[in-house]
């Protein structure tokens, strides 16, 4: 890294993410950039993610070409800090200046296959693990003594080189990530569920009421009331909304609402609505109508791939009563809701028809207990049956 | 010298702490081991009237008399006989070599004898000597007073093998070793002599079969003992600010080893680098080396390391014995140079 320059990397897009392939870029060299614009498109197991960039400046150099796939944490462009905006030719200027702050360091790097002669420098300890993980150490570059591989380049980087694939959602891919992260959670989480069922009549009446006078694009549906109940809840049981990591519970500060969002041919994905305890319904609305259809047509942004905080599934309208989720590790809890049905139900002592939901609850019995659980259904069954005031 | 004094420092916050020298702990242990046995007696070069040449039996003549403090001639050999004579015949004695420079003088009786005796004897005698000595450089003594030889008797089997670092140890190992059935050497580091440490009033005897880790970490293991100890405890506290978080193995017993110790502590770190006065060839750092890639090869992510003195006769002047001998900024380049790092 010389002065100013900063390495642009492939970002981690989930835990389970391991390497992606660079579709396209949106930016070329000399091109200004500033924190947050999607620069790139990435091709992961979960489809196509639009990737931001975290620096304010200029894009300096290229480093990976369209179509090649990388690990994560190999640098794909070097982007030069603080150049304005207005004048290139400042940016003459701005090389000369005082070197800003340098970025933290980038990961130990993964890289191409090494071509090299002789035997690959590697630790016993990272031969071992290697040899467990079925990674192969002539692609991964050493930061030990001499260059060799140690344990810390090896751990959760394994990279295999696959044939390219074409763009878009690829499902037989979706369905690894899947199946890898389904079968973690259900070995390492000790799931406890519980259910608790609604009338939701009220509810309903306020989003008819509220919905009457709408066009069909603004209208809301029970989903962001749903969401919203549950990311208001959070915020008096945070043991709900966080991740395990290395053996123990990291409460998150935001609430991140993970999406359970089936993909037609068999797919699914969780990407997040960001800070949902923070919006309105109706901004979570144009959140929620923005991020369906690109996820269904695998344009995804990295951030939101990455970091929900609790997964919410709803079952819409064409569902069954009650779903009992698995957990999305490291997430410690999944909250599920069934399509509302209508059914007879005890009101002032009169049997009744009324529109009732299934609210279920998996949560990670290492982080909390069931009666913790109990009392966070009551708070998110109480929030929905009072949409007006979220 | 400093680090020895902040570690001392730190040992002397203990409650109940009195602060004590070495040197002073040592001559407790010794006067405590008189009065508690009246089978112990001390003998050795100037150890009466002159009050031994680091002077740890300083008063111990008036206090207990010419027939337990016993002034020897200059006789390595024949006084450590001597020893070896008494301890068959049921006393528990003393000897103390001056230092490990004229223990050459004894080897033949130490090793020949001391540790042979209950073998050659189908187990019919045993010798329950303790034998004391000065080791290490750093006095400006040169090339014939300054050596470290602790390593050589501990590739001897038969006698057991102490190296005390610390004030408690210094207390406590001598009762121990005396209670031991076979011979027991315990090596003094010249440079330990004058470090100040809190000892509890209550110190007493200590377990001399265990490493001790004298400070916890995840990141590498170094391995040390004697005056070793406090340049790499030092040199860990060093280390802190590039993010490496060693832990410190005082091996306390360099006969037997204890792998239990050395192996769970290097199985967690992953990384070992040993401190060890000795010179490098043929040295204990060697065999520390060696049990580790026999136990624990699976698990390293690095080569093993190794500060150990230069191999030269030490020298007299004083900037080049400082270069000679481990020293905090050797340990502290070593273990970067184990993480791939500059210096």
């Amino acid at each position: 890294m010389t002065d100013g320059l900063v390495d642009f990397t492939m970002p981690s897009l989930g835990s389970d993410m391991e390497a992606g392939t660079l579709v396209e870029w949106l930016v070329r060299p000399r091109d200004k950039v500033k924190r947050g614009d999607i620069v790139a498109v990435v091709e992961t197991q979960k489809g196509a993610i639009e990737i931001e960039v975290f620096e304010d400046g200029e894009i300096a150099e290229i480093l990976v070409e369209p179509g090649q796939k990388v690990p994560v944490g190999t640098p794909l462009a070097r982007v030069r800090k603080g150049v304005p905006a207005s004048a290139a030719a400042e940016a003459v200027a701005a090389a000369a200046a005082p070197p800003p702050p340098r970025a933290p360091a980038p990961e130990p790097k993964v890289v191409a296959p090494r071509r090299k002669e002789g035997r690959v420098l590697a630790s016993p300890a990272a031969r071992e693990l290697a040899r467990s993980l079925g990674v192969d150490l002539a692609k991964i570059e050493g930061s030990g003594p001499g260059g060799a591989i140690v344990r810390a380049d090896i751990v959760g980087r394994a990279t295999a080189p696959e044939e390219k694939k074409p763009i878009g959602l690829d499902l037989a891919a979706m369905r690894e990530a899947i199946s890898a992260a389904m079968a973690r959670s259900k070995r390492e989480i000790p799931h406890y569920y519980l259910q608790h069922q609604i009338d939701v009549t009220p509810s309903e009446e306020w989003l008819a009421r509220t919905n009457a006078g709408r066009q069909p694009a603004d209208r809301l549906l029970f989903a962001v009331v749903a969401m919203k109940a549950v990311a208001l809840a959070l915020k008096r049981f945070p043991q709900f909304n966080g991740f395990w990591r290395e053996g123990k519970f990291e409460p998150a500060a935001a609430v991140h609402v993970g999406l359970a969002i089936a993909i037609r041919g068999g797919g699914l994905a969780a990407p997040a609505l960001h800070d949902v305890d923070r919006l309105s319904l109706d901004e979570l609305m144009t959140r929620l109508r923005d991020l369906v259809p690109r996820m269904r047509a695998g344009r995804i942004r990295g951030s939101e791939m990455a970091d929900a905080t609790i997964t919410v599934s709803s079952l819409g309208e064409r569902g069954v009563e009650a779903l009992f989720g698995v957990i999305y590790p490291p997430q410690v809890a999944l909250v599920g809701f069934g399509t509302i049905v209508r059914r007879p139900w005890l009101t002032e002592n009169e049997v009744r028809a009324r529109s009732v939901v299934t609210i279920t609850l998996a949560a990670d019995h290492r982080v909390s207990d069931g009666h913790a659980g109990a009392l966070f259904l009551d708070e998110i069954g109480k929030l929905v049956q009072e949409p007006e005031k979220l | 010298m400093n680090e020895m004094r902040d570690a001392a420092t730190q040992t002397s916050e203990r409650a109940n702490a009195v602060e004590t020298t070495y040197r002073e702990a040592v001559r407790e242990a010794i006067r405590d081991a008189l009065r508690r046995d009246d089978r112990v007696f001390l003998m050795g070069e100037d150890v009466g009237r002159y009050g031994g040449c680091y002077a740890v039996s300083k008063g111990l003549l008036a206090e207990f008399g010419p027939e337990r403090i016993r002034d020897t001639p200059l006789s390595e050999s024949g006084f450590t006989g001597a020893g070896i004579g008494a301890a068959m015949a049921g006393m528990r004695p003393i000897v103390e070599l001056m230092t490990v420079n004229f223990s050459l003088l004894a080897l033949d009786q130490i090793l020949n004898s001391a540790a042979t005796i209950r073998h050659m004897s189908g187990n019919q005698f045993g010798v329950p000597l303790v034998i004391r000595m000065a080791t290490g450089a750093g006095r400006q003594l040169a090339a014939q007073h300054s050596h470290s030889l602790e390593g050589w008797y501990a590739h001897i089997p038969g006698i057991k093998v102490l190296a005390p670092a610390t004030v408690e140890d210094a207390r406590g190992m001598l009762w121990t070793a005396l209670q031991d059935p076979d011979p027991v050497l315990i090596f003094e580091n010249v440079m330990l002599y004058n470090m100040t440490g809190g000892l509890a009033a209550a110190a007493g005897p200590v377990e001399i079969d265990k490493a001790a880790v004298r400070r916890m970490g995840d990141d590498i293991t170094l391995i040390t003992y004697g005056g070793s100890l406090w340049k790499t405890l030092a040199a860990a506290e060093a280390l802190q600010g590039d993010a490496i978080n060693a832990e410190v193995i005082d091996l306390r017993s360099l006969r037997p080893l204890d792998n239990d110790t050395i192996l769970a502590s290097v199985r967690k770190t992953r990384r070992a680098l040993i401190v060890d006065e000795g010179w490098r060839s043929g040295s204990l750092a060697a065999e520390v080396c060696a049990r580790i890639v026999e136990g624990a090869f699976f698990e390293l992510d690095a080569p093993i390391g190794r500060v150990c003195s230069e191999e030269v006769p030490i020298p007299y002047a004083r900037h080049l014995e400082e270069a000679a001998i481990p020293q905090t900024s050797k340990i502290v380049a070593a273990v970067k140079a184990i993480f791939g790092k500059a210096r």
